[in-house]
């Protein structure tokens, strides 16, 4: 793995999220492109981009979940291993299976394993405090109900908890804002400016354009490969937006796909990386 | 009864194979692994072949030993297929299933030809047959289950995260990989060891059973993996005993039946998620209906007529919605209990009371017609049957909403009056929630 570039640029506050030329792939299919991002701290952020963008793939990149083919990411100036426990997620609400027999507390209480570690089994406080993140999300009297009888909105504000439970610097949302009624929304929203209040930082996969400048202050732009990322005012532009959504990629995309399957398969996992120019 | 030492072990064996497989099968279950371990054991049935035909030993630690091999085999050879071809997994479990067992017959056809002599034990592996149960396998049951449960205890908190949510536990640097090889490999184990009492044909049940009826009573995790371990214990037992009281009736199958009766009183008889109780809900809801239409028709009777109340003659009623006159007695007899609905021989009125349930259920109905015609621009022809069921399902906060939404209509499309002479005192406007 390759250091980051110290001298290039000297800016004094450390990224929360820096990325570099990070590539990711599901077997031939590229997923993520070359992508280099360095997003500050205490920012709400909205990841924007059309389906199959790669907008889940950068969260779990960032996570950890998937292994790049290339490139590297760094939390706050660490590399990901060693920052899991400053790091919280909020995964798409679909992909779990929300019949499993456990309650709104439970779930919520599995917020704090990460700093219980190994073995060691939530006590009184841990469910207090996931109790108390409960209550900040609007459901402290849901607690005990089995999770399959919430509301969308309500399994939504579940997972949010669980993720204020770990008591994380950086927060990793996808699409919390799918699918929930609009007391839920307004909810959320309230709750983002408050964990921005806190100095948090918020990075969300984010499909409603519309409220893309009301509800965050920074905003990534991604299809396969970065389209821009920046502060609202001068990055959410039309002709981003264009360049995002509009049809210009498909030729990257199909000389990435030929790309990664004419390679053999004992160097999909290899760090090396194509001489296409930036 | 008093057992003799035999029984004594079948009756052990085969209640440690129930506990162990009804703790696995439970996080199989939710992992949706169920047919995972069903493959798995069939799987494991050309392992006891081959080994034998190397060894021509039947120490059950060589065949086992042969089985769990060709079980892992298989194991992966279906998690293989699903990730690098576009086979699906139920194919990949499917093809890897009837391979391995047809190789496994193949085998022991084959061994029964031999003139070896020592072979005829093998078929045991195909359907159970706990009566052969030997002292050291008791002993080798009780170590795999002290191992399989030990572990789970000692992970209990990371394996329910990893079964639950995969990615979350990932998040925090759980190593799910692992995690779930663990769980998969006890799964192995327990097949394997389950094959002398159950058989590989039939080991799927132990596993899955007692976890679907035990899903059935509770909604905790930790309640449903420890009812599941006792409800597979308990189906082993009762199918043991039978199997040994009962001649020419195999153990496995005598488990299965046992299980398999308490997850259908399950199925129909638990609380929450019962069968009987669902019945019972929609016998509710078919009920309220026909109490509301029928409170809506004397209402609405009524409002023909012109005056606060109308006595309606039975034979007019039932004509309105073809309703069978021993139904339409018995709803009509049920408002009359609860006061709202007066009997004057044949014919039926509201009381005060009930004039207040029908105004509630008709305001319902035209305000949704208005909601219909006015914010999704229906055709008036489109409105009156979608109204029918609504009046039903709008709960009174929506039917507010609703009111204050369209701003206190006073006539629904069909220009008939929206009643709200005992609607709840009004919302001032702009305060909305």
């Amino acid at each position: 793995m390759s250091s980051p570039a110290a001298g290039a640029q000297a800016a004094p506050p450390l990224p929360a999220i820096e990325v570099h030329d990070l590539t990711v792939a599901y077997r031939t299919q590229p997923v993520l492109w070359d992508v280099d991002l360095a997003l500050p701290e205490g920012k709400l952020i909205a990841v924007v981009g059309p389906n199959g963008a790669g907008k889940s793939t950068l969260l779990k990149s960032v996570l950890g979940l998937v292994k790049p083919v290339a490139g590297w990411v760094r939390i706050f100036g660490e590399p990901a291993e060693s920052r899991r426990s400053w790091v919280g997620y909020v995964p798409q609400r679909e992909s779990v299976d929300w019949d499993f027999p456990t309650s709104a507390l439970d779930v919520v209480t599995m917020g704090t394993y990460g700093r219980l570690g190994w073995f060691r089994r939530p006590g009184a406080k841990d469910r207090a405090r996931a109790l108390d993140c409960l209550h900040k999300v609007g459901i402290r009297d849901l607690a005990g109900r089995q999770i399959s009888q919430l509301s969308g909105g309500q399994q939504q504000r579940v997972f949010l908890a669980r993720a204020l439970a770990q008591e994380a610097r950086l927060y990793l949302m996808d699409e919390p804002f799918a699918g929930v009624d609009a007391t839920t929304e307004r909810a959320i929203v309230s709750l983002l400016k408050d964990l921005r209040a806190a100095g948090r930082t918020v990075v969300a996969v984010h499909h409603d354009l519309q409220t893309v400048p009301e509800y965050f202050d920074w905003v990534v732009l991604l299809n396969l490969r970065l389209v821009a990322a920046g502060p609202v005012e001068t990055t959410f532009t039309p002709e981003n937006l264009h360049g995002t959504y509009g049809g210009r990629l498909t030729l990257l995309q199909q000389a990435a796909t030929a790309y990664l399957e004419q390679r053999p398969r004992a160097a999909a996992g290899a760090v090396e990386r194509p001489g296409l120019g930036h | 009864m008093s057992l003799s030492f035999s029984a004594q072990n079948v009756v052990a064996g085969s209640v440690l194979l129930g506990a162990i497989g009804g703790t696995l099968g439970a996080f199989a279950l939710l992992r949706r692994q169920s047919l995972l371990g069903d493959a798995l054991a069939h799987a494991a049935l050309p392992g006891v072949g081959l080994a034998f035909l190397l060894t021509l030993s039947k120490s059950p630690l060589v065949l086992l030993g042969g089985a769990l091999v060709s079980g892992i085999v298989g194991a992966l050879a279906v998690l293989g297929m699903a990730r690098y071809s576009r086979i699906k997994e139920d194919a990949a479990i499917g093809i890897v299933l009837s391979v391995f067992f047809g190789f496994g017959i193949v085998l022991l056809t084959h061994i029964q030809k031999l003139p070896a002599g020592n072979q005829s034990g093998l078929d045991k592996f195909l359907f159970g047959q706990a009566a052969a149960l030997m002292r050291k396998d008791i002993v080798l049951m009780a170590i795999v289950g002290t191992v399989v449960i030990a572990t789970i205890a000692l992970f209990w908190k990371e394996l329910k995260l990893v079964t639950f949510d995969r990615g979350f536990a990932g998040s925090i640097g759980l190593p799910t990989g692992p995690l779930e090889i663990v769980l998969t490999a006890a799964l192995v184990v327990t097949v394997v060891v389950g094959l002398q009492t159950v058989g590989v044909v039939l080991m799927i049940a132990t596993l899955v059973t007692p976890a679907a009826a035990a899903r059935q009573w509770t909604d905790r995790f930790g309640t449903m993996v420890v009812l599941s371990a006792g409800i597979g214990a308990l189906a082993a037992a009762a199918g043991a005993l039978a199997s040994a009281s009962v001649d020419a009736l195999p153990t496995g199958p005598a488990i299965v039946l046992a299980s398999s009766a308490l997850l259908l009183v399950s199925l129909f008889l638990a609380p929450q998620r019962g069968l009987l109780r669902a019945f019972g809900r929609e016998r509710a809801l078919r009920r309220r209906i026909r109490a509301e239409n029928l409170l809506k028709d004397l209402w609405l009777e009524a409002e023909r007529e012109g005056k606060p109340g109308a006595l309606v003659p039975v034979p007019i009623l039932m004509g309105k919605r073809g309703s069978r006159a021993a139904e339409l007695a018995h709803t009509a007899r049920g408002l009359a209990r609860r006061g709202f609905v007066a009997r004057d021989g044949g014919d039926l009125d509201l009381t005060a009371a009930g004039r207040i349930e029908a105004e509630r259920v008709v305001r319902k109905h035209r305000l949704w017609e208005t909601y219909l015609a006015e914010r999704l621009r229906l055709p008036a022809d489109h409105l009156h049957r979608d109204a029918e069921t609504m009046e039903h399902a709008l709960s009174d906060e929506t039917l507010e909403e609703l009111d204050a939404k369209l701003g206190y209509p006073s006539h629904d499309p069909h220009g008939r009056a929206i009643p709200r002479t005992h609607a709840p005192a009004r919302v001032p406007a702009g305060s909305g929630r």
